[in-house]
Parts: C-alpha cells; structure tokens; sequence
C-alpha cells in the first residue's frame, strides 16, 4: 500500500514537471477567471455579502500585510500574527477610557486614542520580542523552521498572557446593539463598518508611500529582494529589521482592534486568524505587499459570498465555514499556482 | 600609495580551507585582475577582503589601516564597495531606487551623484524608471558597477564583471571599468576572461589552488607562455 | 551531552518527587492515591505516542506539523466510529457504528479485536489525510505544510461540529468501548488501560527504533544529512518526506484511538489547539528532537510539570489560584522558547546525529551573494 502511494505521488511529480509550464499557465488563467467569477456572483446575486467581504478582506489585508513584509525581510512565517492581532485588540480594550461617541460611530475619541497606543505597544514589543527571541536565533544562523517554531512559542505566550489577564470569556468594546444604516442597491452597513473600511485604506496608503516613497521603505524592498546584496550595499540590516517588526506590529495591533469592533474578542481567536491571514498572503504571493492586499480582500470576500449564498451543501450557508473557505482558497493556491498571483518565480 | 594589501590570507567556507596564504598588492589608481582555474580561490579572496568571509590567518590593509575580519558595512564606509558575481542588482527596484540604495549611508544630498553616474551608462540612464529585473545582462551589470559607484569609492572589487555577457556587451563593460579608473578609483578584479582583463589591467596576479602562481605587469602575464598555455588556452 | 542526561535524571527525579509526594499527601487513601498515580501515567504514555509521531516528522524529517490536533481528532473519531454500535437513540446521531468492539463474536475477546481494528482504522484514516495534504503542500515550503496543518485541523473541528449527522456534532460521542472492560470492576479498570496504553507505546516505539535502523531509515538520515547527494543518488526525496510525513500522521491518529477509549467521550471542544498540538511541540523539544527516548522523556518531563503544578494550585492562596492553569499554559510556551535557545536538540537529542541534522536544518540555506554555495567555485 505504501509503495503504490508513493507511485502515485510520483505521478503527480512527473505530471507537474513534464506539463509544468502547461499547467502553470492554466492554473493562472483559471485562478484569475475564478476571482473574476466571485466578484461577478458577489455583485449580482450576494451584493450584502460582498460588501461585507470587503470589509473584513481589509482587515485581513492589514495582518497579511504584516505577514507578507516578515516572510519577504526576515524569510520566515510568523506564526505569532494571529495572536499579535488580538493581543493589539486587547491591549485597546485596556486603554479604552471614556465613552461618548463620535458621531454615529459607536466609540468615542477614546478608541483613537486605544488604537494609537495599541499601535505603539506592538510596535516596540514586537522589536522587544524580536531582540529576545528571533535575533539570537538569527544570529546563530538558524533556518526559518526553527524560526517559525519559536513563533510558535511566541503565539502560546501572548495567548497565556491574554487569558490571564482578561479571562477567556468573549468581551465588546461596546456593548448594546448599533443599527445598521441603509444604503443604495440594498446594502446595509453600520457606520462602524465604514471607519472600519476606511482606518484600513488609510493604513494601507500609509504603509504604500513608506515603502515606495521613503528610504527606509525602499532598504526594506530591497532587502526583501536580496538580503545579502542590502549588505553588501552598506544598508543597515539591523535597523530594516526593527522598522519591519515596528510596522509589522502597528498593522497587526490595528487590525486585531478593527476586527474586534466589526464582531468581539476572544483569546482563543488569535491561532484560528493565521488560516485567513496565511491564505491571503500565499494567493497574493509571499512577500509581495501589493499581493497581500489583493490576496486578503479575495479571501475576505471568498469568505463572506461562499457562506452567504444559499445553497444546500457545505460551505455554502452556513457561518462556521468561514475557516474552510480560507483553506480551500489556501489549497487551491498552492495546487495550481503556488507563487502567488505576484510572487516571483 | 598601497590602498589594498591581503597578507598571507588563509580562508574558506566552514571548515573547509581555500585560501592557503594568498598575498595580493593594489596600489592607487591601478587596475589589478586575478586570474586562474576555477577553484582557485578568487572569488573567496575578494569576498574575505571585503569581510564577507571571516579570515583565519593573515591580514587586510586598506590605506594603510588594519581592516582585517571587519564587516562589510564598515568597509563600505571607508570606501571600499563591492560588486557581486551573479544576483547583484534588486530586482524590484527600479533603477532609481537601486542606486538610491547604494546611497544608503549618505547622509547628504546625493542627487547629482545619480545624475553622474547615469551619465556613465546612459543606455540604463533612458530606463531610470524600469524595475532592474527586467533589464538585460549587460544592462544589470552597468547597473550594478553604478551602485557601488554611488559612494564615491576609493577601491571597487568586482567579481567576474563580464560573467555571462554578450561579447560587444563584454567590450562595454572593460570600457566602463577604464573610465571608472581613470577617474581615480583603484580597481580590483577577478576575471575568468583572462585575456581582455589583462589587457586592461596594470598589473594581475595568477592564483592556483589557493596559493600565489605569478604575478606580474598586465602585459608581462599576456605575453608570458606559461599563462598562455595554462590559463589562456593558447 | 553529559549535562543533557544530568539534567534530565533531574528533571525527572524532582518532578517524581513532587507529584508523589503531593499526591500522597492530598489522597484521602491509598486507592485514590494509586488512582492518581495510575491515570497520570496513563497519560503521559498517550502523550508520548503523539510525541513519537511528530518525532518521525519534525526529528526524523524536518518536517514541522503544526496541526497534530487534526490527527489526533480524526483517529480519535475513527476508532470511535468503528467500535461502536449504531445510534439506539434518534436524537443521536452519526456515522459508521461499525460495532467492532462487539459485533465479532467468538473473535471479540472482551473489545479487544475491536480495538485493535479501531486503532488501525484511526491509523488508516489519519495517513489518508496526511497524504491528501502532503500533495499540495510538501512539495514546496515546509511554511506551507505547517499553514495547511493548521487548516486541516480548523476544517475538521468546524466538520465536526456543523454536520450534525456527522459526529453528532457538539453534542459528541459517548460511550465509547472500552476494551477488556467486562474483565474487571469498573474502579480496577484504568490499570488494564495503563498496562493498554503502554502496551500500545512500546509497539511503537520498538517500531520506529527498528525502521530507523532499516534501509529506510538510512535513506532518511541521508536525505537529511546530504539531501543533494541523496538525490543525486536517484533517490526520490519527496517520496519518503512524504512517507514520513504519513507515518507519524498514522502514529498520531493511533494516538487518538486510545485517547477516546480511555475517555469513553469525545467532543469536538476536547480537541484544542492547546492540547492537541502546543503542548505536543513543548514535549518534543524538551526532550529531543531525533531520539525517540528523548520523546518519551519530554513527554513525561512536561506532563509531569503539568500534572504537578496543578498539585501545587489548591495549596496556593485563593488569588493566585484562578489563574494558575494560564500561568501553566505561559511556560509551555516559553519552554519551547527557552529550550530553542538554549538547547535546540533537546535534553536528550543525539548530538552527533541531531548536530549533523542541525547543521541542515537550522542553518541557513541561503547561499551567499553573487555566487553558489560551498567550496566548488572559485
């Protein structure tokens, strides 16, 4: 039984070697005519739920993001983010003084504040944790499994310190229930779900003109591109490195708080977004920012359609699903067209 | 004036040594070229020089200074750069942006120093705006010379500069490393095209197995048969 | 390696200590104290199958498995539905009800058989996913593998729970059968199961010592000392990554096969990731990746921790009381931290082997600038 196994696995191997190219181009093609597809459904038939996608898809895009930036300048998958998300979402649900309310949204000028201290609190923590834990790794030459295994740690940890702190127990920012509004083509949003949207765009702007406008962004490409030639061009490796986790943890801080305001937190939620996150920075391409934007918002979107439409077997209809689309999205990726819609060859 | 001295070097990869007690001299405004069999350790002693490579015994001087096991952001700042043999431009980048950062420590306005050295290469000039992965070879390899240019070195070391190019791409690029030197930069060079680089060259060195072989006059090694018949496949 | 086995003699020592001692000094008498003592070991027996199995993929392979939850779920399940008898009641419902464990006849022997057919399809089941996966993922980053880990066992819970019909959804299986239970009073029972579940490890481990002597084994080791020169030899690498990666998967799943006969119950909320798949890493690190004694030992040495810990916790004044298991859940996290900075082959990891192994696996591949890797250019 073992040997036909590995028969057929070499099959497989064969088939993908000798039609490579062949199939390369196929899988691109068919990747790319399915997001046209989902976009197409969305808009005529699930146009609640495409809007939906997208707001989540933004959030998702601010922690791949983050993820895609730590893979492409540190080369290794940091399984921390999901925590680090909600670690961010907690820290602002400490710092959240005050209530009121800004216009219609359900927060009052105290959030702002809790997102901007969240974002400072990750960001040097993240260096903390980096000059702790992965530095010496580092410097040791450890391979990015043994990386990834210490993210790992990194992940238990902040998972620890969440329920001892805060208890394991789902908590609001605000509780009481926040109508949505109506608007054109029978979409209903709540207002929160616009500064959702819009936090994220401004976040994502912010980190577009860092990394294409500013030295620092351009060393950070650039060392992405080839961390040995940013040496031996006389960038300061080191500092790239602080300036990737303290980006890398201000986004992750952010979107854990958006996602808590569009539902709740929890701290055993944390491990479960690496699925949505991972999956949207592998479909857009590991280590290809603009990749990870459009790979999360097609998740995002996968997401909410495929679990909004109504149809009578799983995925479809039922909200649990919502990890399995991830994945399916994840595999199918990695079956026809592993690189990404951005990666490099 | 010496402004580059490998004494005795010993040196490899891990544990296994290539270099056996190499010794190498440029002075100012020379142009050197190392040559020899593959294997021979030419590679790695640019790279040791340049503290890529740690240094087991011997020395590097640079200008007179013990430079010997420093890392190569710090060669950098005293004006040695470096131009590696394969890989040595950053793809997503544009041509701007890679040249920009090769400006990295500058901590003055560098602007006028892109606009010269594009003037060097103008056919990378015209594609200032091209990501450098799309650029061909030869125009990579003028791009990459650009980079290390952007400090306004005192010493360039290039590694194999006409690696994979075009013959005429192979002409224009011996011709842009002589306008670099005689605008005052010393030069030194490994080469597996032995022949045009030395005969661009002041003077080369011929290594073999990790040690010293010849040395001589850029002249003297093209003319001398022993070269000609072990090394320049005459 | 010396103060490696110091140690771990310590470890073990100070951690037997504590729990015995405490456990005798807590025990209303020496049936609850033996009990205690009994299901402890019980435990950490089935810890260290899953400990073996992610051994064969992560020290053996270099494969890093961070969904073992997934497997442990699906072989606890399978076995579950294999041994027992359909639903007797409308309100339950699921699949399979095979009756293994009594629908033999004279070949029942008390559930054994049924058992040991529910074990194997638990392991059958768990190296058929394993391999579904490998497909896509193995054959590129092992980043990839672990993400797609981490889906399996996230799709297989929200199976498990959406389909009602499925697994009974959160309502979970009950009942599960026991085997050998007719034999003894039910009090008496967990030291049949004691004698089971080290029964069961020690097969494994005799297995997995021997096959890593085999030609197989070689293969294996040289792939991971010398993967290009192995490849180069015309062996073909996927095939026994993937091999492995199967094999553990199947260790796994057998693991959660005499889980959920210990238990009797399962429900999806059993399987977290905590459980199922932090704590197993936390084992494996601490006792050494590439030697399956050093598995056995992490397992033991972490369980041990845990199980003391939550010795000491009644004794601690009421604050610090509550949050004691979190305080747990910190340092199993930060042992893996600790133990990969500090140790990264474990207390018992072979260092002449696991150092070789080491060498490929934690440094860098990455070649230097401009030119390929290692001695051959110039």
């Amino acid at each position: 039984m073992v040997r036909s196994l590995t028969r057929a696995a070499a099959l497989i191997g064969w088939a993908r070697r000798e039609y490579g190219g062949l199939a390369d181009r196929a899988g691109t093609v068919g990747l790319w005519l399915l997001i046209v597809l989902l976009l197409v459904v969305g808009v005529v038939d699930a146009r609640q739920y495409l809007v939906t996608g997208i707001i989540v898809g933004s959030i998702i895009a601010l922690g791949a993001l983050g993820i895609t930036l730590i893979y492409g300048i540190l080369k290794f998958a940091h399984f921390a983010h999901g925590d680090m998300m909600m670690f961010g979402a907690y820290i602002a649900l400490a710092a959240l003084v005050g209530g009121g309310r800004i216009g219609p949204l359900s927060f009052g000028w105290g959030m702002i504040f809790a997102i901007l201290l969240s974002m400072t609190v990750l960001g040097a923590g993240s260096v903390a944790i980096d000059r702790v834990v992965y530095r010496p790794l580092r410097q040791r030459g450890s391979s990015t499994v043994i990386l990834a295994i210490a993210s790992l740690g990194v992940a238990i940890v902040l998972r620890a310190i969440m329920l001892l702190w805060w208890g394991p127990d789902q908590q609001l920012y605000v509780s009481g229930i926040h109508p949505a509004r109506e608007f054109p083509f029978d979409i209903m949003l709540k207002p929160d779900q616009i500064f959702i949207f819009a936090t994220a765009v401004l976040l994502m702007a912010m980190v577009y003109l860092l990394l294409f406008r500013t030295r620092m962004g351009k060393a950070m490409r650039a060392m992405s591109d080839n961390a040995d030639l940013a040496r031996v061009t006389g960038i300061d490796t080191e500092q790239v490195v602080m300036w990737t986790w303290i980006i890398g943890g201000a986004l992750a801080a952010v979107a854990g708080i958006l996602l808590g305001i569009q539902s709740n937190l929890k701290p055993e939620l944390g491990f479960t977004l690496l699925l949505p996150l991972f999956a949207g920075a592998i479909l857009g391409g590991l280590g290809s920012p603009q990749g990870a934007l459009v790979g999360a918002m097609i998740v995002g979107i996968s997401q909410e359609v495929f679990v909004g439409i109504d149809l009578p077997f799983p995925p479809f209809g039922v909200p649990g699903y919502k990890p399995a689309v991830a994945f399916g999205i994840l595999i199918l990726v990695l079956l026809v067209r592993p690189r990404g819609l951005f990666g490099k060859t | 004036m010496t402004v580059l001295e490998a004494r005795e070097v010993v040196s490899g990869y891990g544990e296994v040594e290539i270099l056996h007690g190499v010794s190498i001299k440029v002075e100012e405004r020379e142009i050197v070229t190392i040559i020899g069999p593959n294997g021979a350790g030419k590679s790695t002693l640019l790279k040791t020089v340049f503290g890529l490579l740690p240094c087991k015994r011997g020395a590097v001087f640079f200008g007179g200074e013990d430079v010997t096991g420093q890392p190569p952001q710090a060669m950098v700042r005293k004006g040695m750069c470096y131009v590696p043999q394969s890989d040595n431009v950053f793809p997503s980048l544009t041509v701007q942006e890679n040249l920009e950062m090769g400006a990295f420590i500058r901590r003055d306005d560098y602007r006028s120093k892109i606009e010269e050295v594009l003037a060097l290469f103008p056919d990378v000039m015209e594609r200032r705006h091209t990501r450098a992965g799309k650029l061909s070879g030869g125009q990579r390899q003028m791009l990459a010379l650009g980079r290390a240019l952007m400090l306004e070195p005192r010493i360039l070391l290039l590694d194999e500069p006409s690696a994979s190019l075009a013959p005429n791409m192979v002409q224009l690029v011996f011709a842009k490393i002589r306008d670099i030197n005689c605008s005052g930069v010393s030069i030194v060079m490994v080469e597996q095209n032995a022949r045009e680089s030395l005969r661009l060259s002041h003077r080369g060195y011929v290594l073999a197995m990790g040690q010293n072989r010849l040395e001589g006059s850029g002249e003297s090694l093209l003319e001398s048969e022993e070269v000609g018949r072990l090394y320049l496949g005459d | 390696m010396e103060k490696g086995r110091l140690v771990a003699f310590l470890a073990v020592a100070a951690i037997t200590a504590g729990i015995v001692g405490i456990s005798a000094n807590d025990s209303a008498s020496l049936n609850g104290f033996i009990s205690f003592l009994t299901v402890f070991i019980t435990t950490v027996a089935i810890f260290a199958i899953f400990t073996l199995g992610l051994n064969v993929q992560w020290g053996y392979t270099g494969i890093f498995n961070f969904g073992i939850v997934a497997f442990f779920m699906v072989g606890a399940y399978t076995s579950a539905l294999l041994t027992k008898g359909p639903s007797s009641s409308e309100f339950v419902k699921y699949v399979g009800g095979l009756n293994l464990a009594e629908g033999l006849g004279p070949l029942n022997l008390h559930g054994l058989t049924g058992f040991v057919l529910g074990a194997l399809g638990a392991a059958v089941v768990s190296g058929i996913v394993a391999f579904l996966i490998a497909i896509p993922a193995l054959r590129l980053r092992e980043d990839y593998l672990a993400i797609a880990t981490i889906g399996v066992a996230e799709v297989f819970r929200r199976l498990a729970i959406e389909e009602e019909g499925l697994v009974n959804g959160t309502r979970g299986l009950t009942g599960i059968p026991r085997p050998l239970h007719d034999l003894v009073s039910p009090p008496d029972y967990k030291f049949i199961y004691l004698a089971i579940a080290v029964i069961v490890l020690l097969i494994i481990f005799v297995a997995i010592e021997r096959g890593a002597r085999s030609p197989w084994g070689r293969v294996l080791k040289a792939i991971r000392e010398d993967e290009l020169a192995t490849a180069a030899s015309g062996k073909n690498i996927f095939a026994f990554r993937m091999q492995a990666f199967v094999l553990g998967a199947m260790i796994m799943g057998i693991g959660g096969a005499v889980y959920s006969a210990n238990q009797g119950s399962i429900v999806p909320d059993t399987f977290s990731h905590f459980f199922g798949t932090f704590i197993i890493w936390a084992m494996l690190m601490v006792g050494g990746s590439g030697s399956n004694r050093g598995a056995i030992l992490g397992a033991y040495v972490v369980w041990g921790f845990w199980t003391l810990t939550g010795l000491i916790q009644p004794h601690l004044p009421a604050a610090l009381e509550t949050r004691t298991s979190y305080i747990r859940d910190l340092l199993i996290g930060l042992l893996i931290i600790v133990m990969l900075l500090l140790r990264p082959h474990g207390l018992m990891g072979e260092e002449k082997r696991v150092s070789l192994f080491a060498e490929q696996k934690t440094k860098r591949k990455t070649p230097r600038v401009g030119a390929p890797a290692g001695p051959t250019e110039v």
